[in-house]
């Protein structure tokens, strides 16, 4: 007999006490994780007033046959928050698949039959999606269960592991009692996961952005589209929110504090470390049509008199930055912005030589008033992959990098 | 100076959340739908004009429902549905879906072919040529480039007004009926207003009208403002109705009532009265039946795969949505090809629809209330005691006058 069985050849199973008497059938069956979360623990039995719990050490052999019991002595069924119920909580709802880096929802479920001399256990193997399971769906109930085995042979299988499936629960205390975390999302690369939270509900997006580290809930939520960033810092509590803030690029930061209502905003603001509030707050204050608004203030900057050492030390010093760095600015005493450095440059010059003499040949650079369509017209002009903006004194306030310029032309 | 500003917002939220209300009620008014509504007019003149306030009522309780529970759930309906109701009772609701929208995208087809041939074009022509373009704009297209061409559309039925207004109809009569009920127990008119009630609230809408509020991103902070969208979209659809069966009642009505045998029909009625009457009467049924043409088949399409867990999505590429873009390819190709058939028995084809129509209906009415009224999904959103008087008593309304639709649909399709 074959060693796995779906959910739906479970249900309406017949059960038998020791003298082969049938006591009903089953109607669903629950894990409880803080457990184990892959053995089924219970089985629920329908059959006269009430459903009856079975323990899953009760159990003496289950197949396509029924259900044989070891021991008779069962408790009727009551509500337990600890239980994660297959029918109830997981078949028909969405999850996500890790793996898959997608929203699937659930069509059956694989078990896998583990023998051991006295029971026989069911360990869940995979979640079921695709069109084979929902075949098996359609017809379960009404073809016997060996007939459906036979005809959904010819289709291709659709299963995700069950280590690679996330359950999405909005609820916090039963994310803790069904023992759901997020962790493996946080492995995936924050452009997918934002994908993946887009098409999740609002309050399954609230619930992920609660239980993930900040910074990854920072660098996923720079991904989702503008609106709907607002509305999930909307969701947060202010104190979560002033966190991802927080880790957020200053200028990705003021763009989603932009399109909140004010209210909110200065709320989260209020709840930041004065640093990064400072460049925020600065960043607030420009138009988010201009080079102001388009700017961020991560860049790395040098007296015009500095040698390669000492640039190459300044940008040791600047480690969050290194991922996007390609171009180091010189300032005079007064900050005002002198010359930009490529810093492929650095790599072919002896160490005491003075950074000037590497600048590039014309200096570009922008007001913080310039118009954003300007700006991206010296994008395209002068092949730069970073833009230096300076004030009205000339002096540097920050850079605009392209892939800022991507999302803007991106956004037309 | 804070008044102005939180005035400024609430305009700003209003203008994010635009587009799902008006473009659902917009396609509301199809090639089915002006149909009807010229047909009302031909034959009866003004006395119809009086169903269009109940009308807009029901239409305005039925679709709030739906933009609320897309706004507070973030799902669609059929997704709702999936997870309160299971696969199989999804399943079925989902086979009749695809079988009334494929005849509703047939008949927007047909009505593609009439209102070119007006201008001399063959359907040979427009029907595969309209075919290509909606399937081009979706396949090719952005969910944002797409709503946009959508809203444009929705600014052609302009064009019914200025139509309307160029036949001079009585005005005095026209808002007397309008507000003044007229009933008679001559068969043919109650068949009408039962007619009128039918082609204005329909199966897709309400599956179209959720998946666009969630779309969107509508959130239930937003609602408020999402609100106000749906109700002045109906109130418009409402009022396009109004004009058109004005236009019919002056131009055909008031010169010897009679019965049409299209829309297109209609619009030729009127040429007497002036060619740009006409042109635009005629313009007015093309933009309606392509712009239909092109929301069924998407809306079907999302519907389905969502309720029944396939990948779906205009930002999809086909590979990733493979039974997506399948079945909206083929409810385009084989709802115009049909048309194309020499013999088809379109007519025919339309009454069954409106048959299946009368199935499919109550069974998406009682399942939305039962939804919105689960305080698992909706919260505090549930309807109110009094809202669910109302809520079941349009139920009740709509299901008794679909059911006897389709038993005078069937009587005349001589069952």
């Amino acid at each position: 007999m074959a060693d796995f069985l779906y959910f739906t050849e479970i249900v309406g199973l017949k059960v038998y006490d020791l003298k082969g008497r049938r006591i009903g059938r089953i109607e669903d069956a629950a894990l409880v994780p803080l457990i184990d979360p892959v053995r089924v623990d219970r089985y629920l039995v329908g059959g006269g007033w009430t459903w009856l719990t079975v323990r899953w050490d009760q159990i003496r052999s289950i197949s396509l046959d029924g259900v044989h019991l070891r021991e008779e002595i069962l408790t009727p069924y009551h509500e337990d928050e600890y239980m994660l119920r297959i029918a109830r909580d997981l078949l028909d709802q969405q999850i996500i698949d890790v793996n898959g880096r997608k929203v699937v929802r659930v069509n059956d479920v694989t078990f896998e039959i583990r023998r051991e001399p006295e029971n026989e256990i069911l360990r869940v193997l995979e979640v079921d999606v695709g069109l084979r399971s929902f075949l098996r769906r359609l017809l379960q109930g009404w073809v016997p269960r060996r007939w459906i085995r036979a005809i959904q042979r010819p289709i291709a299988p659709n299963s995700i592991r069950w280590e690679f499936c996330d359950i999405i629960e909005p609820d916090p205390q039963r994310r803790l009692r069904l023992n759901i975390s997020h962790q493996k999302l946080e492995a995936l690369h924050p452009a997918d996961l934002a994908d993946i939270v887009e098409v999740l509900t609002p309050e399954e997006r609230e619930a992920i952005f609660e239980a993930i580290d900040s910074e990854v809930a920072a660098e996923t939520l720079s991904e989702v589209e503008p609106r709907m960033q607002a509305s999930i810092l909307e969701s947060l509590a202010t104190g979560k929110a002033a966190e991802i803030i927080e880790e957020m690029a200053p200028d990705q930061a003021a763009d989603v504090l932009a399109e909140l209502e004010e209210e909110t905003s200065e709320g989260i603001l209020g709840e930041m470390d004065v640093e990064p509030k400072t460049e925020v707050r600065e960043l607030l204050e420009y138009d988010e049509d201009t080079a102001g608004g388009m700017m961020n203030t991560e860049y790395v900057a040098l007296h015009q008199r500095a040698t390669v050492a000492d640039a190459m030390e300044a940008i040791r010093g600047a480690e969050d930055l290194l991922e996007n760095l390609n171009t180091l600015f010189l300032v005079d005493e007064e900050g005002k912005l002198a010359g930009a450095v490529p810093i492929g440059r650095l790599f072919v010059a002896g160490s005491e030589t003075p950074v000037a003499e590497l600048a590039a040949g014309t200096l570009i650079k922008v007001t913080v008033r310039e118009k954003r369509d300007r700006v991206t017209e010296i994008f395209d002009k002068y092949n730069i992959l970073t833009l230096p903006v300076v004030d009205e004194e000339d002096n540097l306030v920050g850079i605009i990098t392209a892939d800022d310029i991507i999302s803007v032309l991106r956004q037309k | 100076m804070r008044i102005l500003k939180r005035f400024r917002y609430h305009i700003g939220v209003f203008f994010a959340v635009i587009g799902p209300g008006f473009v659902t009620a917009m396609v509301d008014n199809d090639a089915g739908g002006i149909f009807t509504y010229s047909q009302a007019g031909a034959m009866f003149g003004y006395l119809p004009l009086w169903t269009l306030l109940p009308i807009t009522v029901l239409l305005v309780v039925t679709q709030e429902m739906n933009a609320r529970m897309g706004a507070v759930t973030g799902k669609g309906l059929s997704d709702l549905i999936r997870e309160e109701f299971g696969l199989r009772k999804t399943f079925l609701l989902m086979v009749l879906l695809v079988l009334t929208n494929l005849s509703n995208v047939m008949a927007n087809f047909a009505g593609v072919a009439s209102s070119l041939s007006l201008f001399g074009v063959s359907r040979y022509i427009s029907v595969p040529l309209g075919a290509a373009a909606v399937w081009l704009l979706v396949v090719r297209g952005t969910y944002r480039s797409v709503e946009k061409i959508f809203l444009g559309a929705c600014v052609v039925y302009v064009s019914y007004i200025a139509s309307a207004l160029m036949i001079e109809p009585d005005w005095k009569e026209a808002l007397i009926n309008s507000i003044h009920p007229q009933l008679m127990l001559h068969p043919g008119y109650l068949a009408m207003l039962i007619g009128m009630v039918g082609t204005s609230i329909a199966p897709w809408m309400m599956f179209y009208l959720q998946a666009a509020v969630v779309e969107k991103g509508v959130s239930e902070k937003e609602y408020k403002e999402s609100r106000v969208e749906v109700v002045v979209g109906c109130i418009a659809m409402a009022v396009i109705a109004f004009f058109i069966i004005v236009a019919c009642a002056q131009g055909i009505w008031a010169h010897g009532p009679r019965e049409i045998e299209d829309a297109a029909d209609a619009a030729l009625a009127l040429r007497p009265f002036g060619e740009y009457a006409y042109i635009l009467f005629g313009a007015g049924l093309f933009n309606a039946s392509l712009f239909a043409a092109s929301i069924l088949p998407l809306s079907t399409a999302y519907s389905v795969c969502e309720g029944l867990g396939f990948e779906a999505g205009v930002n999809k590429r086909f590979r990733e949505a493979p039974i997506f873009y399948w079945l909206y390819t083929l409810l385009i190709v084989i709802g115009a090809g049909l048309v194309l058939l020499p013999d088809f028995p379109l007519i025919r084809m339309i009454l069954w629809s409106q048959v299946l129509n009368g199935v499919l209906l109550p069974v998406v009415l009682i399942f939305m209330v039962l939804l919105v009224n689960k305080p698992e999904l909706m919260g505090k959103w549930t309807n109110s005691r009094f809202y669910n008087f109302v809520a079941w008593t349009s139920v009740a309304v709509l299901i008794g006058l679909t059911l006897a639709l389709v038993g005078i649909t069937l009587r005349g399709m001589g069952y």
